[in-house]
């Protein structure tokens, strides 16, 4: 396949990603805003989320505070903000376009239309009361993209650099929304008390673990109990050591010459996770691995790319 | 000229046309309602599938539709076997001639053609110069653009031997077609059209450099911003084949290469979709994003085969066209089946005093124009931009060719007020590799203004779906 093809399939999956993962943080928050307490608790989760994403300096350019409704408009639909959700969706769409003639039909269609619709939806701007709708399509949109892709495409290269850049993005965007809530991660914090229960339980319905939750832990909702279910849970879709696993069984697939050390990076990490105890990760600071995390999910995003996507201009 | 159009549904006093027959039966029993609906159907279609093009000079959102009308233009079998012959004597004609000016040069020799008509053309590739291409074949595919005038006679308005596009839209309007009136391929014997990409992967496959014996063919194209883009990723698709940028091509050891995510991987034809010029910055225009340095190197070591080949602008240049018919005698010893449009070539005293003194009855054409553009229609023109013409004509009188107005045939349209007739051409494209094949029927451009001539899709120009009928 040819590199460049590879690189606009890789990223067309990392935007359909992102913009799932942001629909999925809007949509806590947009939640959280419904909840009668403290707003003060909601500026201080839409801030630290901000710093999460990298995303305050954009955000401060547009605007003076960070109200919710300012914070909403800027993820999902700002036309100008580059990584809102209605950008993502247009860089999917664009990546797609570029190799369409690599996917089936089905896929392209869905990608084209997903665009088309939110480019209407952009024009006309949602109202307070449709945002929850809007990042609930996007959701929909997403889910429907990947069933598309799981369905109709072959098993090929094309198929597995799609999903490099699926989870991929998960285990970056998973990470930072854990990150996000750093403070209540830390060893003593819900001792302190400092813990809101209805933040943490609107994070889990947001990321469709909630039953999930409920079913395997029969004790109330804890910040760390959370944590280990996002990080840990080998059968939880969205966790790191899920992503990571998906990410070097993907990886192995499209194996060539020079991606050795990538791929022995990748299951490094994910047999690392495996055998990971949640009281490890308290041990060590579960702040301090989160940031390991990311700095690993960079590092192989950058070898994926001079491996496979990039590679020197002479050959 | 005042002649009235030749209608491609009715007759002049016996009604509707044996060809049409069937159609016009069904449409008796249409709604006007239906028909909308089905357009609209098309429309929504065709955005959500993507088959759009770009529309140059325009910002976001400048990705457009092509009209398309719900009512086919129909050919009898027996005409298009004559022009199919017509057709592939032209092709061979002109592949023999660009054969003959980049080797021996017998018919400039024999003053056919004015020497400096071909060696001073801006199309014409010094580089190509005594190169040996597979087979002799130098236009791979050719858009001949066919019109009939008003006494029901095809002749060609010109020949597309550089990258002709249209193809795609051929194929998508026959598969809309047979979507949304699936019960007019029961009652009328069309010819298929949709073996199109296998034919011409074969065609591709069959000039490959010698000796290579699975070859790798891949489409090149300028990039998603391209305006035949959709039409590059769907060939490109349909055939099977990597459609490339020229950043993913290389050239080592005079060998050319894709980079792939195993590593680089050789290239045998290129079926490129660029124009000469931005092929290989090494050679041609400098600043060209879009080639592959030292494309030509390998190219003029027969490592690679180019289609179309560098340098068929010569034999498509309006200044060349006129001597098409002369061609095919000189070539093929044959008479031309299918006729030029009579064309003054005002670089020659007589024509030229001719044209300029029955400009507001004729066509201008600039003879490097392309896409309608630079062109005067006398009737259509005001008393300023004739005499603007004339100025220029007298200036570079070598620049212009003069053809009478030509009333083209028209074929019923479904525009806002109903059906209506509406001004057509048609596009076949023919195929030349080991053979010359031509898929049935072609592209049938319609003007959708009341009145117009200019076909062309990037000035309100729409598309039918063409048929031939099998009996």
């Amino acid at each position: 396949m040819l590199s460049r093809t590879a690189d606009h399939l890789y990223w067309m999956s990392r935007y359909i990603e992102r913009a799932e993962n942001l629909a999925r943080l809007v949509d806590a928050h947009y939640r959280m805003s419904l909840l009668p307490h403290a707003p003060a608790i909601l500026a201080r989760s839409l801030r630290s989320t901000l710093a999460a994403l990298q995303l305050e300096a954009a955000f401060g350019e547009r605007h003076d505070k960070a109200e919710p409704r300012a914070v909403f408009e800027f993820l999902t639909l700002d036309s100008k903000h580059a990584g809102s959700i209605l950008n993502c969706l247009r860089a999917a769409r664009e990546n797609a376009r570029a190799v369409r003639g690599t996917l089936t039909s089905e896929l392209w269609e869905t990608l084209n239309s997903t665009w088309l619709e939110a480019r209407v939806i952009g024009l006309h701007g949602a109202g307070e009361a449709d945002i929850g709708r809007f990042v609930e399509w996007v959701k929909e949109r997403s889910h429907l993209t990947r069933g598309v892709t799981i369905g109709t495409m072959l098993r090929d290269e094309a198929f597995h650099f799609s999903r490099i850049g699926t989870f991929l993005e998960r285990a970056d965007g998973g990470a930072r929304i854990l990150a996000a809530h750093r403070e209540d991660l830390e060893p003593g914090a819900e001792a302190g008390g400092t813990t809101d229960p209805f933040e943490w339980s609107v994070l889990l319905r947001a990321l469709s673990a909630f039953e999930v939750y409920r079913r395997r832990y029969r004790e109330g909702i804890t910040p760390l109990k959370v944590a280990e279910l996002l990080i840990l849970c080998a059968d939880m879709p969205r966790s790191l050591l899920r992503c990571c696993r998906e990410l070097h069984q993907n990886l192995r697939a499209v194996a060539n010459e020079q991606s050795a050390e990538t791929e022995r990076r990748a299951g490094e990490i994910q047999a690392t996770l495996h055998f990971t105890r949640m009281e490890d990760l308290i041990e060590r600071g579960v702040t301090r691995f989160l940031e390991q995390f990311l700095a690993k999910m960079r590092d192989i995003g950058e070898r994926i790319a001079s491996d496979f996507l990039l590679p020197p201009t002479e050959a | 000229m005042s002649d009235s159009p030749y209608d491609e549904m009715h007759g002049r006093d016996d009604g509707t046309r044996e060809c049409y027959r069937p159609y016009v039966d069904w449409l008796s029993r249409q709604s006007a309602g239906r028909l909308e609906q089905k357009r609209a159907e098309a429309d929504a279609m065709f955005h959500r599938v993507g088959i759009t093009f770009a529309v140059y000079g325009q910002e976001e959102g400048s990705e457009r539709l092509i009209p398309f009308d719900v009512v086919p233009r129909v050919l009898p079998n027996a005409e298009w076997r004559r022009l199919e012959r017509g057709l592939a004597q032209r092709v061979r004609a002109l592949n023999a001639f660009i054969h003959d000016i980049y080797h021996d040069q017998r018919i400039l020799a024999a003053g056919v053609i004015p020497a400096e008509q071909v060696l001073c053309n801006a199309q014409y590739r010094p580089e190509m110069q005594g190169l040996d291409v597979p087979g002799g074949i130098y236009a791979h595919v050719a858009g001949i653009d066919i019109v009939r005038d008003s006494q029901g006679e095809f002749r060609v308005l010109e020949d597309n031997l550089r990258v002709p596009s249209g193809v795609s839209y051929m194929l998508e309007n026959r598969k809309m077609m047979m979507r949304l009136f699936p019960e007019l391929f029961a009652a009328n014997r069309v010819a298929p059209v949709d073996h199109y990409p296998e034919v011409l992967l074969d065609e591709l496959r069959g000039v490959a450099p010698a000796g290579v014996v699975d070859p790798t063919v891949v489409l090149l194209t300028a990039g998603a911003h391209n305006s035949a883009y959709f039409e590059h990723a769907f060939l490109a698709q349909q055939m099977g084949i990597e459609l490339v940028e020229g950043q993913d091509l290389f050239v080592r050891d005079e060998v050319v290469f894709m980079r792939t995510t195993r590593g680089p991987r050789r290239v045998d034809v290129i079926y490129r979709r660029i124009d000469d010029d931005f092929l290989d910055p090494l050679v041609f225009r400098p600043d060209s994003m879009l080639g592959v340095p030292g494309l030509l190197t390998a190219y003029r070591a027969a490592r690679v085969t180019i289609a179309n080949a560098i340098g068929t602008g010569v034999a498509d240049d309006k200044s060349i066209y006129p001597y098409v018919p002369a061609m095919i005698r000189f070539f093929l010893a044959e008479e031309p089946i299918i006729e030029n449009v009579p064309t003054w070539i005002l670089r020659q005293p007589e024509d030229r005093d001719y044209a300029l003194a029955h400009l507001k009855d004729l066509v201008i054409k600039e003879v490097h124009g392309a896409g309608g553009y630079g062109m005067l229609i006398g009737p259509a023109a005001t008393r300023a931009e004739i005499e603007e013409f004339r100025l220029r004509i007298r200036a570079n009188p070598e620049r212009y060719i003069a053809q009478p107005t030509l009333a083209l045939s028209t074929c019923p349209t479904f525009v806002a007020a109903g059906l209506a007739p509406r001004h057509i051409d048609l596009r076949p494209f023919v195929l030349s590799g080991r053979g010359v094949t031509i898929v049935p029927g072609g592209l049938t451009r319609v003007a959708l203004r009341e009145g117009s001539l200019v076909v062309n899709s990037s000035q309100g120009g729409g598309t039918k779906d063409t048929w031939v009928l099998e009996t």
